[in-house]
């Protein structure tokens, strides 16, 4: 009973530590007042505010599109370089490759971000929007390479002979038998590598130029002139897209975990 | 499916004509992974409209010879023969067999309906003929009522009709089945074999079936080929197989059988006297033409229900016949296997159909009694 008791005071203080400043910036988004740190009632009175603010929205933009892109980016290289570490066991230097990929999953940001500005500089690229693509689906790309992996090494290749024995060829066997049955896996890769891209702040403040801000770049330089309630609003639209995003990889996992099990279980039952 | 009695025998045995032409032909085949040799120079004709059995312990190269069939893997020498045309580089969706998987690999994100229509669908056949001909194959394993369910709402025995529907729809010219009935229980296999056979000759197609069930492949086939670390140990009919294996390793892999190693005392063939040998002492006789000469080592073999038991000593008590005790009884219920151990430590099986009731069995643990057989009962192996 005593254990229980300290068990629940810990995980209390553990959360609280965790989520009590997100909750403070949560709440303090609705304030009437101007002062940050002074309650004047509740309003939504910033959430208007941020709308009109051309730069913001102008950056939330920018960040949208880039974590359209470099998510779907990411997933299709991701998703490929799983099939090839999977399936093609005879290539030289595999061990190499397939523990390279989870060397960005390490790797400091500002590392990545450093290297990969270097890259752009001797190639003289010029810094902008596309450049915080490419770098930022270099680095999520890892991710969905590990979620793909992970559902592929558990997928049984006789299916995929059934659909060649049935006189399908080896592609349209791929987008007819093997893509529907790891899409959920992809799916949730995408979602990862969208919510990665959409916080980054080191990487992209690496890699941008003129015209190319994202919504993190934008909020770390405002704060710095003074925290306004508005980036609280902002703040809190994107903990909740986040939240969402996270939720939404993890939930389709869970779910097709919870349905693979069912089947092997009505499977053993015959 | 026509309900018949049971699968009838029929007069086919186009292996023993010398002008008829195999359907499916593995010259010298071998395949290695690696420094594996999975199977080594393998040599085999099956022909037209048989059902063929490859039988052996896993790990004896079967799957894989039916994986080359299939193109799966390519042999690494040697060439297959499909109806005279090699079959080397033809991709295995574009060669007209079709495989039932030991794991029945039906696709989980497709209906039943869909399952058997994905064949057809590659073919580019008309909508209204793969609907027709999805339906016949429903029809055919019964499971009509099922077309729309998802293969995870499924019995592990309708699962594996879907399966065979899937594999049959494109009625290809060689169906192999992979150890189909293996997850499947006793009574259900056994249903299912019978079922098997009357489908093959249903539908005049040729079979190929890979099992390590001798029983199964004992019901089903025309023929079995067994096989022991990637080499043809024989190829006969199930009766030749079981009555007369040409070597030990076959003798003990089907069925029960007694193994006494011994050597030949004298070899005159069959017509005047046959085979002697001397077993450590017990006398055996065999008619039987035998290649082996003077002194050579070789073993005798008996299955335990041509060996006779009865306390009464028989006519002839030198040759063929040892006395003993009643070692153990195994109680099978159609009928017990008696353990017999010799005076000269040895143990025979002697099985006994249980005509009488149980309560009537006149032999228990501890009776002296004799064993004995017939000189025709038993073969000498050389191997």
């Amino acid at each position: 009973m005593k254990n229980a008791r300290f068990d629940a005071t810990v995980l209390t203080l553990g959360f609280a530590f965790l989520y009590i400043p997100i909750l403070i910036l949560v709440i303090y988004s609705f304030n009437a007042s101007r002062l940050v740190t002074v309650w004047g009632g509740f309003s939504l009175v910033w959430y208007q505010q941020m709308w009109s603010n051309q730069g913001l929205m102008d950056a939330a933009w920018v960040t949208a599109r880039v974590a359209l892109l470099s998510a779907t980016i990411a997933t299709i290289l991701g998703t490929l370089a799983a099939l090839t570490l999977v399936r093609f066991r005879k290539i030289p230097g595999r061990l190499l490759f397939s523990g390279m990929i989870y060397a960005p999953l390490v790797m400091p940001e500002v590392i990545t971000g450093l290297s990969l500005l270097l890259l752009f500089v001797s190639l003289n690229v010029d810094r902008g929007f596309w450049t915080v693509v490419i770098a930022h689906t270099t680095f999520s790309m890892c991710y969905v390479a590990i979620v793909v992996q992970s559902r592929l090494l558990t997928f049984d290749r006789s299916l995929e002979e059934a659909a060649l024995d049935l006189g399908c060829p080896p592609v349209k066997t791929f987008f007819r038998i093997t893509l529907p049955l790891i899409l959920p896996a992809v799916l949730a890769g995408w979602m990862l590598a969208f919510t990665l891209s959409l916080d980054d702040l080191v990487i992209a403040n690496f890699n941008t130029g003129p015209g190319a801000t994202t919504l993190p770049i934008k909020i770390y330089s405002q704060v710095r002139l003074g925290v306004t309630p508005e980036i609280n609003a902002i703040c809190t639209i994107l903990i909740g897209l986040v939240a969402i995003g996270v939720i939404a990889a993890s939930l389709a996992t869970k779910r097709n975990e919870l349905r693979r099990q069912r089947d092997e279980h009505a499977a053993a039952q015959g | 499916m026509a309900k018949s009695l049971g699968p009838v025998k029929r007069k086919f045995s186009p292996w023993t004509d010398p002008t008829s032409v195999p359907f499916i032909r593995f010259e010298n085949i071998t395949k290695r992974f690696g420094n594996f040799t999975a199977v080594e120079n393998l040599t085999l004709d099956i022909y037209e409209r048989e059902f063929f059995a490859l039988l052996g312990p896993s790990g004896c190269g079967k799957t894989t010879l039916m994986r080359m069939l299939a193109g799966f893997e390519e042999p690494t020498e040697g060439r297959i023969l499909l109806q005279g045309k090699d079959l080397a580089g033809v991709p295995p969706y574009r060669r007209p067999t079709n495989m039932m998987f030991q794991s029945y690999a039906l696709f989980p994100h497709m209906t039943v309906e869909k399952n058997i229509a994905f064949g057809l669908e590659q073919d580019k056949l008309p909508k209204a003929e793969i609907a027709a001909r999805v339906e016949e194959m429903l029809k055919l394993v019964k499971l009509e009522q099922f077309a729309k369910r998802k293969p995870s709402q499924l019995s592990g025995g309708q699962r594996q009709r879907v399966a065979l529907a899937r594999s049959l729809a494109k009625r290809p010219k060689v169906l192999l089945l992979d150890e189909p009935l293996g997850a499947l229980d006793k009574k259900l296999r056994e249903e299912t074999q019978f079922e098997l056979t009357d489908l093959q000759h249903t539908l005049g197609l040729t079979f190929l079936i890979v099992t390590h069930d001798q029983e199964e492949a004992m019901t089903v086939s025309d023929r079995i080929a067994v096989m022991d670390k990637g080499v043809i140990m024989q190829v006969a009919t199930p009766a030749e197989i079981y009555e007369a294996p040409n070597s030990r390793y076959v003798a003990d892999f089907i069925g029960d059988i007694n193994i006494i190693e011994g050597a030949i005392v004298s070899n005159s063939g069959a017509a005047s006297g046959g085979v002697m040998l001397d077993c450590d002492g017990l006398k055996i006789a065999v008619d039987q033409e035998c290649p082996a000469s003077t002194g050579d080592r070789v073993a005798y073999a008996i299955r335990p229900e041509k060996v006779r038991l009865g306390i009464e000593p028989p006519a002839d008590t030198a040759v063929n016949a040892a006395a003993g005790e009643v070692y153990d009884i195994g109680y099978l219920g159609d009928f017990s296997l008696f353990l017999v151990k010799l005076d000269d430590g040895r143990i025979i099986r002697a099985a006994q159909a249980n005509i009488q009731r149980l309560v009537d069995r006149p032999l228990t643990f501890g009776d002296r009694v004799w064993v004995h057989w017939s000189r025709d009962a038993g073969l000498v192996l050389t191997r």
